[in-house]
Order: C-alpha cells, then structure tokens, then sequence
C-alpha cells in the first residue's frame, strides 16, 4: 500500500489547509479572520470555504453582529480526524525522502 | 506535488496555527527591566523597614504603608514598560496589538493574578503576613503557567521556576524576602535576557 493513500484530496490546496490548521487551534474564526490571516480575496476564501464545508470538514454559523453580518466556522469532528491523517501522511512522506 | 512543497505545507501550518492562536509580540526586554525595578524596590523596602522600624513590619505602621506603595509603583512601571515595549515590537513585526491573540493573553494571565492579589489582600488584613511573598511567587507563577498556552517564549517554565520559589519560600518563610527578590528580580532578568537575544534579535 503506497502512503500516498491517506493524501488527503480535499486539502490539495494553500488555503484550505490553511483554514484547516487555523481552526484546529482555535475554538472559532469569522471570515475576516481568516481572510486576513490568509491573505486571500473574499471570492477565493468563500469557495474554499465551500469545499470544506460540503466534504462536513468544517461547520458554518451565519449571524448578526449588530446590523453586519458575520460568519463563523469551526471545524468538525470528521474534519479534525481528517486533517491530522493528513498531516501524518504528509510527514511520513517528508521522514521517506 | 513535489516533495518540497510537502515541507512548505507543514511548514506554512504551524505558522498559521502559532500566528492565529498565539501573541507572538511579547517583548523580552520588558522582563529584564521589570527584574531590574523589583531589585531597586526590594532595595527601598529593605532600607524602609531596616532603617524605620527596626526590622519589624506592623500592619498599622506607616512603613507598611510605604512598603505597600512600593510595592503598587514595581508593578504599575513593570505594566507600563511591558505594554510599550511590545507595542513597539508588535508594529515592527507588523502585528496588531490588541486582538484575539493578545486579549486571551491578557485574559488567562490576570484571572490567577487578581485571584492571588485579592486573596494577599484578605490575608494581610487578617493580619497574617508571614507568608506575602510565598503568595506573591505562588500566583505569578500560576498565572504565567495559564497564559503560557497564548504566547511563545515557553513563559511556563519561568512560571514553574517562580512556583517552586514560592513553595521554597512558604518552607522558609525567614528567607522571604531573599526569594522574593531571586523570583522577581534575577529570574525576570534571565529570562527576559534569553528570550530577548532568542526572540527579538530576529527581527
């Protein structure tokens, strides 16, 4: 069995991993958040945000902070349990080179 | 993917995960010159109860008073010159002082803080003041280890070291005042030292 296996295609990307790793440390994010950590555009961020959402990696809360609206995410248990498989597969792949 | 790119992934996350959860900005010099002040103010309160009352402190007296002012004007310049400093070094690194990093910081580190204070306060007007300095070192270092979690630096081992001196000191309450002054003032200047030439040298 190649390690390859427990590459995970859902995080084949800059800024979904980096939504990923910032909600594994912390509780919750807003968008703004997470736009200005990653420096990606409105557009790029909600996509990727999307795909992660849809795949139930993370989970979306849509509020009201005063009259702006404001979105939170944080992530799931399956999200959890999928990025550290991945970040084990990514490392074994590293310590093999 | 190429494999460099793998270690650019891994790389790139712990950043992300260090800069979202963590305040980065502490500044290390403020730790030497919060050491320097508790030594000149041990200095004062040492000459204030030798010179004034004959080595004896009596809650009443007006050298206690004195000392208690001492005491307020260490931690009121040790704040002052921790938030300027890191203000500074925050804009050097391009960072915001006051945001979720630094407000959970913030947070942690008071709620063991106000704790002990409020408790040293209660303590002191029941009279029982053997054991101040036990209790200073205890809560402070009870605090760094609680807001070590949001910042780098590991501030929780010199949280462990100021715990230990303050259990030393509640076993030896005579050598109060010498612990005290090693805990507040030597430590701090080690450790703000180390972490100044490991952290703020970079940048």
């Amino acid at each position: 069995m190649s390690i390859i296996t427990n590459i995970n295609k859902v995080f084949d990307h800059r800024i979904r991993l980096g939504i990923m790793s910032i909600l594994m440390v912390n509780e919750y994010a807003d968008f703004n958040t997470l736009k200005e950590l990653l420096g990606a555009t409105d557009g790029n961020l909600a996509s990727h945000a999307k795909a992660l959402e849809k795949a139930t990696y993370i989970s979306v809360e849509k509020q009201f902070i005063g009259r702006k609206p404001n979105t939170r995410y944080a992530t799931t248990k399956l999200g959890r349990a999928a990025f550290k498989k991945h970040i084990d597969a990514l490392e074994k792949l590293i310590n093999t080179q | 993917m190429e494999p460099k790119d793998y270690l650019k992934d891994i790389t790139e996350i712990k950043q992300l995960m260090n800069k979202s959860s963590r305040f980065i900005s502490l500044s290390g010099l403020s730790g030497v010159l919060a050491g320097i002040y508790a030594i000149i103010g041990a200095t004062v309160a040492y000459w204030l109860v030798e010179g004034y009352s004959d080595g004896t402190l009596i809650l009443e007296g007006k050298t206690y008073g004195l000392v208690l002012l001492d005491l307020a004007l260490i931690a009121f310049l040790s704040i002052v010159t921790a938030v300027v400093l890191t203000t500074k070094k925050a804009k050097k690194q391009d960072e915001k002082v006051w945001d979720n990093t630094s407000k959970r910081l913030v947070v942690n580190f008071l709620i063991p803080l106000l704790t002990g204070g409020i408790y040293i306060l209660i303590v002191l007007n029941q009279q029982k003041y053997g054991l101040t300095a036990a209790l200073m070192l205890i809560f402070y270092g009870l605090a760094l280890i609680n807001a070590s979690k949001y910042s780098i630096g590991n501030i929780r081992y010199l949280g462990f070291i100021q715990t230990i001196l303050g259990l030393i000191c509640a076993l030896f309450p005579d050598y109060g005042f010498w612990i005290w002054v090693l805990g507040f003032g030597v430590m701090h200047i080690i450790y703000g030292l180390w972490m100044h030439i490991k952290f703020d040298t970079n940048y």
